[in-house]
């Protein structure tokens, strides 16, 4: 192993060694100042993201071609870790305030961001796997962190069963894979694949479809979305708000890199499946919304909504919709966080948590800085210009479009148009209804200056969206293939 | 100053009310707030006239593109580049000189009648961020600037509707609304994708350009993007069968938001059919279908307008038939005499609505039966009469002067009776429907009648005989506040058909608008006036004006109270119930869209899967036993719909290859 290969891997390999030194760095830390660890968790982060910059240009592949460094992994590195650097910021006042400020908390976010941020360098089916699992355990285990707190318990069990599920089929189809086609790096399956269609092929295809189930269950497709209501109602909101942003970029990072370079040979078939998976998820994630009166679940729902809109960018395929995935996801993540931010400004008390949609009228009025991002969340989340979200979509209904996939752009405008129905309800709510909750709400730097990042961006990106695209063509040029 | 800034200046004006509003509205306080808010709609106001008096020194020949201006590029990837650009052309001008100008009146109006209500600054907010979005969707300088102030002027609208309606209990109306707005714009939508992906530009030079190079090798494509866009406009102008948001969400207690649809917004999709008139004139059955649309809905629109005892629902159904006559006019093609009728009917419209809402104020507030003292507009929860029926009131002539006599211009304009300002631009619409679609002149040419009959209607019940309710007989002229807007916009609904577009070679400049729009609108044959035709329909109008007066005057009085029109029988129940068409679509939309997410939220959501599993369980258990067991179940039912997911995929993929 040589230094060069570590060097494909750096910002994930920051972040793991980070948390391991962490670990040991935090024996030392005494209990009641464990925000030490945060923000040593924190600059660990930004030492990932600083390597991002430093290394854009690079396309190498390192451990015998089983990870890759190019721009399209680098992008995704940095987004993480962005993301992740936020979720830090927002973490400080609210574990405090849960009673859940322990030292493992960060450690743990370091192994996941690890983890998340290697789903983008593999190029071998093993290493997804691995980087999986690497994603997945700390997220179980950071799911029921406000132990005893029943339902945060019960929402980690549920992941853990269920996604000890997909991984069952993940790890069961990358074995039938390599049954039929004898390689599981994705590079040498392009190049099979490219040939004459191999003798086994229903192993292979049988092989496809399990990865795409193992892979769909992480990023909350439908209908492999069932854990994610109760999964993100149940686990406190700071971890909800990372997985509902990192989980699924890091997911379709995954996802991209094998469907649409590693196995772009056999686009015909998994396009229609990928298609209906997608309108799956637009109608479910965005009907059912409109039922809520929660609003973590609503944006539970929301976000298997938003997989949906982003699997339509996977089923259009090539560099179009590789790009409009990378955009869509850049911008989702952030606005989604912004919504995130708020939820957890109002739930940094000592009280219960309390999502119900009741809690936030009048919100307009009592904090009117708070209200706003939320606002601006819901409207890129809807999709109303000139905010991050409308361009995603835009680029996204382009993409299908393009690739004949019009029927799907179609659903796509359609469900969008029906999620007005809830979250403009949000928007009413704040600023129309008079609230009765009065609870004070103590102000907080960090989690104020997260918040407003993730709003800046939100209209940041929708405003300037050229340079971004730029960026993630450049990147996309770059890939490993 | 440069250009650029110079150009977007209306639009930024507002927002910085928008701004300072939100987040210091408080701090100012009501007036600080009011008038903040007011000023800001006057300097953009002031900005379109300096707009307009450049406009004016440019050379006037067709394809000019008039002012423009290009912020920065937006968005600039592969085939797709739309500058964040706005451009200030003859069409614009006019609807952005409405938008600020109606929209200042409006302002002022509400500093009064919102007085001690306490989201004051809030309201404000709304009202300058719905003045910006206006002019941002008649500024942009292409479908996607369009599709940005299109989305915007929604947003604000339901904002709007909702603030009101938080105030009463049932909140269908503004559901209503939303549903129906929602389905048009889904059209919109699909109709601007697939102007792209038809002509892979948005920009409305570049587009029309396409259009008119192309001709007929696009004109298929064209057919349905302008039918698809006409879609969007039904919602937005509430044409049938979208039109029945418009009428509940202006019967709301204020006067204001009334206004600021009937005024603005309802003319986003006649601003846009002549925008895109290219592509209208390309596409023959569009533009039947436009022109049918529209006659339909300004004859139903009239027709309920005949049975309504609301006086401001009078108004809103008058609003929705007006709006039918400007489309119907983009129908048969003659764009100038809908922008026509779109600028004389602002004025009288408003003059209207403000003139009904110093009624209701007098009849609420007066000082012998105010039944409030703080003031505040309570509207659903009065505790005395209803202080919009019109039964309750009668013989205000004497007693609102000026209300009286600027209502009855108003009402007169709207009529038709020359030389008043509706006269001339309904005049201008008939010709044109007459010479090109006799369907379309027909449906024109009852309603014409019909609007002069419920015109009189109206005015006698509230103003002649003798007062029918204690509230009216003590009722009062409201003060200048109130009336000044009324004097000013009862001037301009006099003179303002004359002036804009007189049609003779004397004394004034012959077709005005005619010639000021040509740059946009292509020259376009210029209606003839024709004295045969306004003999007849001014005829009519004053036949149907007497008749209303006097079948009123004999029976509803103080002592009689019969309804002659309910002789009509069945007639008269098709127009009082509004067509039925609330009822057909609580059936058709409402309810199946309320209860498909409910559906859906119980069987797709926990529930309903655990029931469905425990039913194939096929167990009998008792009740606590399944309350025990309901967590596992849950993940048992997660893993049992992901198992069904698993196989179906596995079999597509296995037997597709």
């Amino acid at each position: 192993m040589a230094i060069k290969d570590l060097l494909t891997v750096t910002a994930p390999a920051i972040c793991a060694v980070g948390g391991t030194l962490l670990l040991l760095l935090d024996l030392a830390i005494p209990r009641g100042s464990k925000s030490t660890t945060a923000w040593a968790a924190f600059a660990v982060i930004l030492l990932a993201l600083a390597s991002v910059p430093a290394q854009w240009g690079v396309s190498t592949s390192g451990f015998a071609g089983m990870v890759a460094a190019d721009g399209y992994s680098l992008f995704v590195d940095g987004l993480l870790a962005v993301i992740a650097a936020l979720t830090v910021l927002l973490t400080l006042r609210y574990n405090e305030a849960r009673g859940i400020m322990r030292g493992e908390f960060y450690p743990l976010m370091l192994f996941a961001l690890s983890g998340m941020m290697l789903m983008g360098h593999a190029t071998n089916l093993i290493i997804v796997f691995i980087a999986v699992e690497l994603l997945s355990i700390p997220l179980y285990v950071l799911c029921g962190f406000a132990r005893p707190r029943v339902d945060s318990e019960e929402s980690a069990l549920k992941y853990f069963l269920l996604g000890a599920f997909a991984s069952g089929f993940l790890v069961y189809g990358i074995a039938l894979i390599y049954g039929a086609a004898g390689t599981v790096s994705l590079t040498e399956l392009t190049a099979a694949l490219s040939g004459p269609k191999p003798a086994d092929s229903a192993l292979l295809y049988a092989g496809v479809a399990l990865v795409l189930v193992g892979l769909g269950f992480k990023v909350a497709a439908a209908p492999f979305h069932m854990w994610t209501p109760d999964v993100y109602e149940g686990a406190p909101t700071t971890v909800t708000a990372f997985m509902a942003s990192a989980t699924k970029a890091a997911g379709f990072a995954a996802i991209l890199r094998i469907f649409l370079f590693g196995l772009a040979p056999l686009m015909e078939t998994w396009q229609a499946p990928i298609a209906v998976l997608a309108l799956l998820s637009m109608i479910v994630g965005n009907v059912v919304a409109l039922a809520q009166t929660n609003l973590k679940r609503m944006l539970a729902y929301s976000s298997i909504a938003h997989a949906g809109y982003v699997l339509t960018g996977v089923a259009a395929g090539g560099d179009a919709g590789a790009s409009a995935v990378l955009f869509y996801l850049a911008s989702y993540a952030l606005t989604s966080l912004a919504a995130f931010a708020v939820m957890i400004a109002l739930n940094s008390g000592e009280a219960d948590e309390n999502h119900s949609l009741d809690t936030y009228a009048g919100l307009g009025r009592r904090k009117p800085l708070l209200a706003f991002v939320l606002a601006v969340s819901m409207l890129s989340l809807l999709g109303i210009p000139p905010t991050a979200g409308f361009f995603g979509k835009y680029f996204l209904i382009s993409a299908a479009i393009g690739s004949g996939l019009t029927w799907l752009a179609i659903a796509l405008v359609i469900t969008s148009v029906i999620s007005a129905g809830f979250y403009l309800r949000v928007i009413m709510t704040m600023y129309m209804r008079d609230g009765k909750n009065e609870a004070p709400i103590a102000g907080n730097w960090p989690r104020a200056f997260a918040a407003l990042t993730a709003t800046v961006a939100t209209l940041g990106i929708g405003i300037l969206a050229s340079p971004i695209v730029e960026l993630i063509n450049t990147g996309i040029k770059s890939i490993v293939r | 100053m440069t250009m650029d800034l110079q150009i977007i200046l209306p639009v930024l004006f507002p927002l910085v009310g928008v701004l300072v509003n939100s987040f210091f509205g408080r701090r100012l306080g009501e007036r600080g707030s009011g008038v903040f808010a007011s000023l800001m709609v006057a300097l953009s106001f002031g900005a379109s006239v300096l707009l307009l008096r450049q406009l004016s020194a440019q050379p006037h020949t067709e394809g000019a593109h008039g002012l423009a201006s290009q912020l920065f590029p937006w968005i600039q990837v592969g085939t797709l580049s739309v500058p964040f650009g706005f451009q200030v052309d003859q069409l614009s001008i006019l609807l952005m000189l409405i938008i600020t100008g109606v929209g200042l009146l409006i302002h002022i109006y509400a500093t009064g009648y919102m007085h001690n209500d306490e989201r004051f600054p809030r309201f404000f907010v709304f009202l300058n961020l719905f003045i910006s979005s206006m002019l941002v969707l008649v500024m942009g300088d292409s479908f996607l600037m369009m599709f940005v102030g299109w989305e915007l002027v929604g947003l604000c609208s339901y904002l709007l509707i909702g603030f009101w309606f938080s105030e009463i209990k049932n909140s269908e109306a503004g559901r209503k609304a939303f549903v129906v707005n929602r389905i048009g714009d889904v059209a919109f939508v699909l109709g601007i994708l697939l102007i792209f992906t038809t002509f892979g530009s948005l920009s409305y030079t570049e587009v029309f350009k396409a259009v008119e190079e192309r001709g007929a090798e696009v004109a298929a494509a064209v057919g349905t993007i302008t039918l698809l866009l006409f879609i969007g406009a039904t919602g937005k102008s509430a044409q049938l069968p979208l039109m029945v948001w418009l009428p509940d969400a202006m019967a709301g207690p204020t006067p204001v938001s009334a206004l600021i649809h009937a005024a603005t917004m309802v003319t986003a999709g006649i601003y846009m059919m002549a925008r895109s008139h290219v592509m209208f004139e390309l596409a023959p059955t569009t533009q039947t279908v436009v022109g049918v649309v529209g006659g339909l809905t300004a004859l139903v629109a009239g027709v309920i307008a005949l049975t309504q005892w609301d006086i401001k629902k009078v108004l809103a159904y008058s609003t929705v038939s007006q709006l039918g006559f400007m489309v119907a006019a983009c129908g048969v093609g003659a764009y100038t005499a809908a922008v026509f009728h779109l600028l004389t009917h602002a004025f009288f419209k408003a003059l209207l609505f403000l003139g009904s809402g110093s009624v209701i104020h007098g009849i609420e507030h007066n000082p012998k039966t105010a039944t409030h003292a703080t003031g505040g507009h309570g509207g659903g929860h009065h505790q005395g009469i209803d202080p919009q029926d019109m039964r309750n009131m009668g013989g205000l002539k004497s007693r609102m002067k000026i209300t009286f006599i600027t209502y009855l211009i108003g009402g007169l304009a709207l009529a038709g009776v020359p030389p008043l300002a509706g006269f001339w631009s309904k005049d201008e619409i008939l010709v044109s429907a007459s010479q090109s679609n006799s369907l379309v002149f027909w449906l024109l040419a009852v309603t014409a009648v019909l609007t002069a009959f419920y015109t009189m209607r109206q005015i006698r019940l509230v103003f002649f005989g003798e007062p029918r309710s204690r509230e009216a007989w003590h009722t009062i002229e409201s003060g200048p506040q109130m009336t000044i807007p009324l004097v000013i916009l009862a001037v301009f609904s006099v003179v303002g058909g004359v002036v804009i577009n007189w049609p003779f070679e004397a004394i004034l400049p012959a077709h005005a608008l005619s010639h000021w729009l040509e740059p946009v609108l292509g020259k376009l044959e210029v209606a003839h006036f024709d004295f045969g035709m306004a003999g007849i329909f001014s005829l009519l109008a004053i036949v149907a004006m007497a008749a209303a007066y006097f079948m009123y005057k004999r029976s509803y009085n103080e002592t009689v109270k019969q309804e002659p029109l309910e002789k009509l029988g069945p007639l008269y129940a098709l127009s009082s119930n509004k067509f039925y068409l609330d009822d057909i679509y609580r059936v058709l939309v409402v309810i199946p869209f309320h209860g498909f997410a409910t559906v859906f939220a119980q069987v797709i959501d926990k529930n309903g899967i655990d029931a469905v599993v425990n039913g194939i369980g096929g167990a009998v258990r008792n009740a606590s036993l399944v309350l025990r067991e309901i967590q596992t179940g849950f993940v048992r039912s997660y893993g049992l719909v992901m198992l069904l997911g698993v196989a179906v995929l596995v079999a597509w993929f296995v037997f597709t290859r």
